[in-house]
């Protein structure tokens, strides 16, 4: 650079302006700016003090938007009904999420009234309490099923996942016949509940104990069944999938037949304020 | 004024900053622009001061118009409720043998009906009510349960086989395969066939056929003409839920089915189910 003659000094260039050339002070502000402006470049000039600044501001948001969400009397309203999920029924959960059925199905019915009439009382949020993560979903290709459980029979399900055509012509859902030869084992159901239990849901000490026991007879009429219901009041038992062992079929039906049943909703009122 | 620095070359009023001989134009925002935002920030305050926003202990601010999603939606169903009132009150009322005596009391039923079946039955019986595998036809005259108004009415409200509601109809094949040989099983599957088809291995049929009068015509009649009393189907007809093949009757009789429909009554209003009632009978079949 030093060899090039063309290039100045730039003390020396006349197109650019100097400190000089401005008349006596600079002033690092417009004069008619005020004194609190004047402290607040204190903060621009200070990284640290800044970020402190800015940390606070966000924290009122925090604060006003977040906070009032762990006082849960407030969030959640009380309802009578919502127990956590049997074994099987949290078992066919999770088969729910792995196939990604809240990609296309929602488990929201909003307070509207053609929402009402097709799919049943609006959700609460006291229904998906128990829900780690919750399916709300915003995306419908498929219909809604908060309340889906008890529309229809175990054996539309199968018929259902087997070949959704079979019975809906015109539905583009994919088929799950994969599901029913899928054989499922309790192997780690109790870590499973106890997974549950560590991020708040009230799983019992003897719902884990017995979880392996209801795990499996959840889906044996046969059996004695009598302390699952008692554990899990209106889980319903049945061979889901109509054929005998345990599948991810029996576990899936198992959780859609509960889906939206546990609140009876002719003992709730609404909290109009909501 | 006269303090104010301009910028030679643009023209444009710099805010007197400069960083190493740089200075900084002062453009400001258009006025009508600062303006609207400054509105926009006092048309949000009050926003959250008229509907539910601010988030207080035990609750949220309740708003000074008093909005309320829930008060909204509860509004809107009373609203239709009320404009559909006088006629479903009389649709509740009404002998359902007797629809016609009402002015406009059947094409009312019909319509409110279609689009309940629409929106509830379609699944398991098809949009158009001709069924599927396993979910009977409801256009043509072969009822299970019976096909006048009534006992469509009753096994509307109260379903089939379902463990919600005790009135529910009720029967239960049972599972041949455990009770007859295969041979016997093949043979009454082939006395089924013939019933409804000149295909058939005529010796076969006939020993199907005292298998037949000893197992199955206590339900399906001696002429397996079927009984409605328990649901069991008219075998003679050609008509069949589950399919008329001899590998389908063969599953059918050694599995036994057990078809299950939800307690309607249970989830729609009395209206709805009497509407949806007189809407299938209205399909065709309708006895």
């Amino acid at each position: 650079m030093a060899d090039n003659e063309k290039v100045q000094p730039s003390d020396k260039d006349p197109k650019v302006s100097q400190l000089s050339d401005l008349p006596g002070e600079v002033p690092n502000e417009l004069p008619h700016q005020t004194a609190l402006i004047d402290r607040h470049a204190i903060l621009e000039k200070s990284p640290t003090l800044l970020l402190v600044a800015s940390l606070l501001v966000v924290t009122v948001g925090g604060i006003v938007e977040i906070a009032p969400l762990f006082w849960l009397e407030n969030t959640i309203e009380k309802v009578e009904g919502v127990r956590p999920y049997s074994p099987l029924e949290l078992t066919g959960r999770d088969i729910y999420v792995r196939e990604g059925c809240y990609v296309c199905h929602s488990q929201m019915i909003r307070p509207m009234r053609d929402e009402v009439e097709r799919y049943g009382h609006y959700s609460l949020a006291a229904e998906s309490m128990y829900d780690h993560p919750f399916q709300w979903g915003s995306k419908r290709t498929g219909p809604d099923l908060a309340r889906v459980g008890g529309r229809y029979s175990d054996a539309w399900h199968v018929d259902h996942l087997m070949d959704p055509q079979s019975v809906v012509p015109e539905s583009i859902m994919p088929k799950y016949a994969f599901l029913a030869d899928k054989r499922i084992e309790a192997d780690h159901i109790e870590d499973l509940l106890s997974t549950h239990r560590m991020v708040g849901v009230p799983y019992s000490d003897e719902q884990i104990t017995s979880a392996r026991a209801d795990f499996r007879v959840q889906a044996d009429p046969e059996g004695d069944w009598d302390g699952l219901v008692e554990r899990y009041p209106g889980a319903a038992v049945g061979n889901f999938d109509g054929q005998p062992g345990l599948t991810e079929m029996d576990a899936l039906i198992a959780y859609l037949q509960v889906m939206g049943t546990m609140v009876d909703f002719s003992t709730f009122t609404p909290d109009e304020t909501r | 004024m006269s303090d104010r620095k301009i910028d030679e070359t643009t023209g444009v009023e710099t805010t007197g900053h400069s960083w190493d001989g740089i200075e900084e134009l002062n453009n400001p925002l258009p006025r009508w622009w600062l303006w609207t935002f400054y509105a926009t920030i006092i048309w949000g305050l009050g926003y959250t001061i008229a509907y539910p926003a601010w988030p207080m202990i035990s609750g949220a601010t309740s708003g000074l118009l008093g909005y309320s999603t829930r008060a909204e939606v509860a509004a809107d169903i009373a609203a239709h409720e009320a404009k559909n009132s006088e006629l479903a009150a009389a649709l509740e009322a009404a002998d359902l043998t007797a629809l016609d005596d009402a002015e406009g009391l059947r094409r009312y039923a019909t319509a409110r009906g279609g689009s309940v079946f629409r929106a509830q039955c379609s699944q398991c019986h098809g949009a158009g009510a001709a069924g599927a595998k396993g979910y009977p036809n409801l256009l043509d005259d072969d009822w299970l349960w019976g096909g006048d108004i009534e006992n469509i009415a009753t096994t509307v409200n109260h379903g089939i086989r379902n463990e919600t509601d005790p009135d529910a109809r009720y029967s239960q094949m049972p599972a041949f395969g455990d009770i007859l040989p295969k041979a016997e099983i093949a043979a009454v599957v082939e006395h089924v066939v013939s019933l409804s088809s000149d295909d058939y291995d005529r010796a076969l049929a006939e020993s199907g056929s005292t298998v037949f009068a000893d197992n199955c015509a206590a339900c399906h009649g001696d002429g397996a003409e079927g009984n409605r009393e328990m649901g069991a189907p008219d075998l003679t007809d050609a008509i069949w839920l589950y399919g008329g093949d001899r590998d389908t009757l063969t599953t059918t009789v050694r599995d036994a089915r057990f078809g299950v429909m939800p307690a309607w009554g249970q989830r729609l209003s009395d209206a709805d189910v009497r509407a949806v009632s007189v809407y299938v009978h209205s399909l065709g079949g309708g006895e």
